[in-house]
């Protein structure tokens, strides 16, 4: 290699790195500017950089799984509606089409074409969870997309520099909390103009014309990458089939994982149709989710791009709940949604054992509250997700986590601020004992909430849970975890999902699920199982019956 | 002119340092890690011997020690307790429900400091508003007493629900536990932290009881032990704040002392940029593990409310428990001379976060390490005299390090083992480079017109090249680098912080309730503060944490030094617009706005800094010898003049490229900068005019 190649080489690896920092910093911007509690509390944000083609070169590690390949091809479909010679400096596109962009009307996602001394070099693209967007509110009880909020096409939010102030007018009149959308949408808009201005001082500084030769260089390198991890893998063909609670009945979400010297693919033929309710999944989010599994269990360090994810590929039929069709009600396709890493684990374990859990809680318990509160007078009552958590799957080696986010990596929301935001108080938010399933490592443990309104005034619960019928399942002879449960103190059960009252003076209960146990308890080290029993997180009924233990 | 002495104790060194007669003396000598103060004993005898004074002469004795932060990552405080609210035994574990690794499926997240069977919960609940909605159960809190102390427990922490708003509980169980138990530690939560965000103030609680009897102690013995050899001056202590403090209130919040060292560095930053009069200043300190970036505008370093120690996965933001404490902010990344060059499965270089350390040491050290460090790369690209390290104390092995570098690096990319070199030090300064840009956003700020101010034994190397990739056009390297901390706390101000949290929306604002807070906020500092300054002229600040109804992250937006009126809340509108567009850019119409947290500090006002001149008078100064060095930009080794520090007098010019050696650290001075020295004596560096022009093309 001559000294010149050597050079160039060296460059292409800082300008990786520098394309990094870039979409953390853009995801930094939206993060602190945002208004929605679940992006600036919890992360729920996307954020990433394209050439022209639409290709990901890299996008920033947030909260969100659902977001990875989903922004990805939202991209491509902006510049199939705008083709790139159409493009102008200071136009900005939106959309929140659940099939075009992240998968539910909450998501905006709006991409910005980024100009280096006035030629298009590349697009920036964020996208981030918006708390009302109208319609029913969040949750999965409408029965087509139109009555879960406003729909926007594929439009341009700015033309030239020039805000499209019909639009804006537009978005604010079809939400509840008009402020607060605008200033989402003015912060995912800043977020871009960041990239956009970071990618051309480094443009400036490595005396680049275009990202052609960048682009190349880490798609191929990252590609080669993960086809490298692949052949590790055995080839082969592996099938699983999970059964979920979903709205009104069980689902079955069955894959089966090619493994090949080309890649891998996951193929959903089998699984249950679409539902009557928000709970249906568009296809770009169960690949989202799908590959976040692979990518997890395969090459975690790989960071994302076309190149590192153009090996994993996903296919569900039409008409299955795992590949939607408009208008079919998407509003919570994270419940079914974020069980696809768990389902891909399933598989993966008859191949690599060594490398993935047992199943977990898997979908996010966030509990949607609406009720009144004395002093706004900008809207009647008020919505608030407390983002909450069940247990993981026990792991090889590991006992599962407790009350942690998997696989979402959204953040929970803290008690004392969702006390200072909405008329409740929390009485309870604890570890729920014996509820990780056991095993010779055990499954992480579920929470214990109670909720009471603080006002005298009734709330309101929009229930999307799952894993109340059907808890995550033990591996290898582990135990299962936990079911959830969703109840009022005086006694009555709740649905898992839908809307229900919770009366002024009751308590709303919800118990989160465990995680499942790994391999036989009774080979659980007894160092161990004496430690939960000193920690009272198992009862010393589950020590002596489940692991065999001797209490005495 | 007075006597101070400063003393701080790091991981591996303590450093000494004395002013006395307008001259500075500094000592470097072992830690002690089981008796610090042998250690300090030690290295304070050496340099009164030296300055040929005793004790009884020294006015001042500022100390700063990382004891507390080391405690708390190898686990070594006493044990603890903590009585909660009930139906919240678990709050330390369930922390914020995240994992700071998004793919990786096998992360240990941080241990509590308290385990479950010593978390004891009792009935009682107060409300947002400050509302008893369960009376507290007193029974419960002597049984749950009890059964700590017969669990062994010497420290309890008392951390309750809305406790920041309304402590009459938790201090009512320090009533009782005090009363049954007057020999143990308590930590009430709504003194060490009255802030919102029941984790955090939990954690903070928690680490702080945690330490608090070994701190307490420590101090103790020290003070005996100095106090034996004559001292006869206040002790003061250097907070993770920047601020010094009383020995009393060390001993009680000994948690503020974490990160005392860094924050030592920052306040020599911000003293150096006052005597050269910079308003906008990026203070580098890079040692042998880590790179700590700060930001300084107007002599005032940034500053936050949160820190997070022991970090699972070292430096990823969310592995460690946070401690909400008043901190000089800063980035602190795993890029050091020590930090180990290895290829990933990309082929990509990376560097760090693991160090060679001391031992074994880069493998230039030639003590059986093997890694290629960053150091290897600089002595193969001729930045570091092998013969000259460390004063000539400690010869290098360059063939050690080409092979390092070949080996791990360059012969598996196909690159000669200079280009692997150059692939090091060029990743190692990307990082820091993003590191300081991603800060820099996180804070609101560009770095576009920043001076670099360098010190650390590895940032005079790398300054430069750090300059150039941020576009800036100037560095400092001042003297006395390699203890830039312990100079630090001679320069900080006597001075305390105190943030609680009072949430009220501007729609209704309520100027009583405000200065009722600000009032008991402002006779709370001042007590600590007189205590060590009795007699000095004070200043004060006072800062709102604000937010649009709806946001989650808070502001800080200056208040005025007076009882506030109704009529304030159009100020503290206008305030909280200004910084919004500072940050943000674009401030949204129509938004009710509120206040979460006060701050308010006194301190005494900072000695006025000599000016420092750096006008070059024309003299060329006159190199000890040449040698080949690598030059980034011209992307080739170059013929370099080597210059010794001290032979000059300021004034002098050094054109770059150009190595200016010292003992401690050699500064590398790019061929787009030149060198002068200043008045100070400070290494001025500074992008020469065409340069600069070029730059900006």
């Amino acid at each position: 290699m001559n000294r010149h190649d050597a050079l160039s080489e060296i460059k292409m690896q800082i300008m990786w790195n520098r394309l990094l920092a870039v979409v953390e910093e853009q995801a930094q911007t939206l993060m602190r500017s945002a208004f929605s509690p679940i992006v600036r509390e919890c992360g729920d944000l996307s954020a990433g950089i394209f050439d022209l083609k639409g290709r990901m070169l890299a996008q920033a590690v947030t909260g969100t799984p659902g977001h990875v390949n989903s922004m990805a091809e939202s991209v491509k479909h902006f510049i199939a509606k705008f083709p790139v010679e159409t493009m102008r400096e200071g136009d900005i596109y939106i959309t929140n089409d659940p099939w075009q962009g992240t998968g539910h009307l909450n998501d905006f996602v709006l991409t910005t074409p980024a100009y280096h001394h006035g030629s298009l070099v590349g697009l920036f693209s964020c996208t981030s969870h918006l708390i009302d967007i109208g319609g029913i509110g969040f949750g999965p009880d409408a029965n087509d997309v139109h009555a879960e909020g406003i729909y926007i096409p594929m439009l341009k939010l700015a033309e030239n520099g020039v805000i499209n102030h019909t639009l804006m007018e537009m978005i604010k009149a079809n939400t509840r909390m008009p402020v607060e959308s605008e200033g989402d949408v003015y912060s995912l808009a800043a977020c871009n103009d960041i990239g956009c201005q970071r990618l051309s001082e480094m443009m400036d500084e490595f005396e680049l014309t275009d990202l052609d030769n960048l682009a190349h260089h880490i798609i191929e390198n990252s590609r080669q990458a993960v086809l490298n991890r692949i052949a590790d893998v055995p080839n082969g063909v592996y099938r699983n089939t999970m059964t979920v609670d979903g709205y009104d009945h069980a689902l079955d979400l069955v894959a089966t994982t090619t493994v090949s010297d080309v890649g891998i693919h996951v193929d959903y033929d089998g699984t249950s149709p679409m539902s009557k309710f928000g709970i249906n999944v568009p296809l770009a989010y169960t690949t989202a989710y799908t590959v976040f599994g692979l990518g997890s269990a395969i090459a975690p360090d790989i960071p994302n791009n076309a190149g590192s994810l153009g090996p994993f590929t996903v296919g569900a039929p039409t008409g299955s709940i795992l590949n939607a069709l408009y208008p079919a009600a998407v509003s919570s396709r994270h419940v079914v949604g974020q069980m696809l890493p768990d389902v891909v684990f399933g598989c993966l374990r008859q191949a690599v054992p060594d490398r993935v859990p047992a199943e977990g809680t898997s979908c996010l318990w966030t509990i949607t509250l609406r009720g009144q509160v004395a002093g706004r007078n900008d809207a009647a009552s008020v919505t608030f997700n407390a983002v909450t958590n069940g247990g993981t799957g026990a792991r090889p080696g590991k006992d599962g986590l407790s009350a942690t986010a998997y696989p979402s990596g959204v953040r929970g929301t803290p008690v004392e601020i969702t006390e200072s935001t909405l008329p409740v108080i929390v009485w309870r938010k604890e570890l729920r004992p014996d509820s990780g399933g056991a095993g010779r490592t055990r499954g992480g443990h579920g929470q214990t909430i109670e909720i009471e309104s603080s006002n005298g005034a009734p709330l309101e619960i929009l229930a999307a849970f799952d894993r109340i019928d059907h808890p995550p399942r033990g591996r290898d002879g582990g135990a299962d975890g936990a079911a959830g449960y969703l109840g009022l103190k005086s006694g009555e059960k709740l649905r898992g999902k839908g809307f229900q009252d919770i009366p002024a003076g009751d308590r709303l209960v919800v118990l989160t699920p465990g995680g499942a146990g790994l391999g036989d308890a009774a080979e659980r080290a007894a160092q161990s199982i004496e430690s939960d029993l000193k920690d009272g997180l198992i009862s010393r009924d589950a020590a002596s019956n489940l692991y065999g233990h001797n209490v005495d | 002119m007075r006597t101070r002495l400063a003393v701080d104790i790091g991981g591996t060194f303590t450093d000494v340092v004395i002013e006395h007669d307008g001259t500075r003396r500094t000592t470097k000598v072992l830690t002690t890690s089981s008796e610090p103060e042998r250690g300090v004993m030690q290295g304070v005898q050496a340099v009164l011997a030296e300055a040929g004074i005793g004790a009884g002469d020294i006015d001042m004795f500022v100390h700063g020690t990382t004891l507390a932060t080391n405690a708390i990552i190898e686990r070594k405080g006493v044990v603890t307790g903590l009585i909660t609210t009930e139906g919240f035994r678990d709050t330390l574990v369930i922390a914020d429900e995240g994992r700071f690794d998004q793919y990786d499926i096998f992360i240990d997240k941080p241990e509590p400091l308290v385990p479950r069977y010593l978390r004891l919960p009792v009935p009682e609940r107060i409300d947002p508003a400050g509302g008893i909605r369960l009376a507290l159960d007193e029974g419960a809190v002597r049984a749950a007493a009890a059964e700590l102390v017969g669990q062994g427990v010497q420290s309890v922490a008392v951390g309750l629900f809305h406790s920041y708003v309304n402590p009459v509980h938790e201090r009512r169980i320090g009533e009782i536990l005090r009363e049954e138990y007057p020999d143990l530690s308590v930590t009430l939560s709504s003194e060490v932290c009255p802030e919102v965000r029941e984790y955090e103030r939990l954690s903070t609680a928690c680490a702080n009881a945690y330490v608090q009897p070994l701190m307490a102690r420590y101090l103790t013995r020290l003070d005996k032990d100095l106090h034996e050899l004559g001292l006869a001056c206040p002790f003061f202590l250097m907070t993770s704040g920047g601020g010094l403090t009383r020995l009393e209130t060390a001993v009680r919040f000994p948690i503020r002392l974490v990160e005392s060292g860094p924050a030592g560095g920052a306040i020599l930053a911000s003293r150096i940029a006052a005597e050269c009069g910079l308003d906008r200043v990026l203070s580098f300190d890079m040692g042998g593990t880590t790179a700590k970036v700060c930001l300084i505008e107007d002599g005032q370093p940034e500053t936050a409310r949160t820190f997070e120690v022991d970090r699972a996965a070292r430096f990823r933001k969310g592995s460690g428990l946070p401690l909400r404490i008043p901190v000089i902010e800063m980035v602190e990344i795993g890029a050091g001379g020590g930090s180990i060059a290895r290829l990933d499965d990309l082929r990509r270089i990376t560097v760090g976060p693991d160090s060679a350390g001391a031992e074994p040491g880069p493998a230039c050290y030639g003590r059986g390490g093997t890694a290629a460090t960053v150091t290897d790369a600089d002595v193969a690209l001729g930045r570091i005299d092998p013969d000259r390290f460390a004063g000539g104390k400690m010869a290098l092995d360059l063939d050690a390090a080409a092979s390092a570098i070949e080996a791990s690096i360059a012969t598996p990319l196909g690159l000669s083992g200079t280009m692997g070199a150059f692939g090091i030090t060029e990743m190692v300064d990307e990082n820091m480079a993003n590191a300081a840009r991603v800060h820099a956003v996180e804070r609101g700020k560009a770095v576009g017109d920043y001076t670099v101010i360098a010190f650390g034994g590895a940032a005079p190397l790398h300054a430069v090249r750090l300059a150039e990739k941020l576009s800036l056009d100037r560095v400092v390297v001042p003297t006395n680098a390699g203890v830039g901390s312990a100079v630090g706390f001679l320069r900080a101000p006597v001075s305390y912080e105190v943030v609680r949290s009072r949430y009220m929306t501007l729609s209704q604002f309520d100027a009583q309730a405000a200065n009722d807070v600000l009032t008991a906020m402002q006779e709370e500092a001042e007590a600590i503060v007189r205590a060590g300054a009795p007699d000095q002229s004070l200043v004060e600040r006072r800062l709102a944490y604000m937010r649009y109804v709806g946001q989650g992250h808070e502001i800080v937006v200056p208040l005025p030094v007076r009882a506030l009126t109704a009529d304030d809340v159009d100020l503290l509108r206008q305030g909280f617009v200004t910084e919004y567009e500072k940050l943000y850019a674009r401030a949204i119409p129509g938004a009710d706005m509120e206040i979460l947290s006060f701050a308010l500090t006194v301190g005494t006002p900072p000695d006025a800094p000599e000016a420092l001149t750096s006008v070059a008078d024309g003299a060329l100064a006159v190199p000890t010898g040449r040698r080949q060095v690598f030059d980034a930009e011209q992307d080739a080794f170059v013929d370099v003049p080597v210059y010794w520090r001290f032979d000059f007098a300021p004034g002098a010019r050094i054109p770059g490229p150009a190595v200016i050696e010292e003992n401690e650290t050699s500064t590398f001075v790019s061929a787009r900068f030149d060198a002068v020295l200043n008045s100070g004596g400070y290494i001025i560096m500074e992008r020469r005019a065409e340069a600069a022009k070029e730059a900006a093309e």
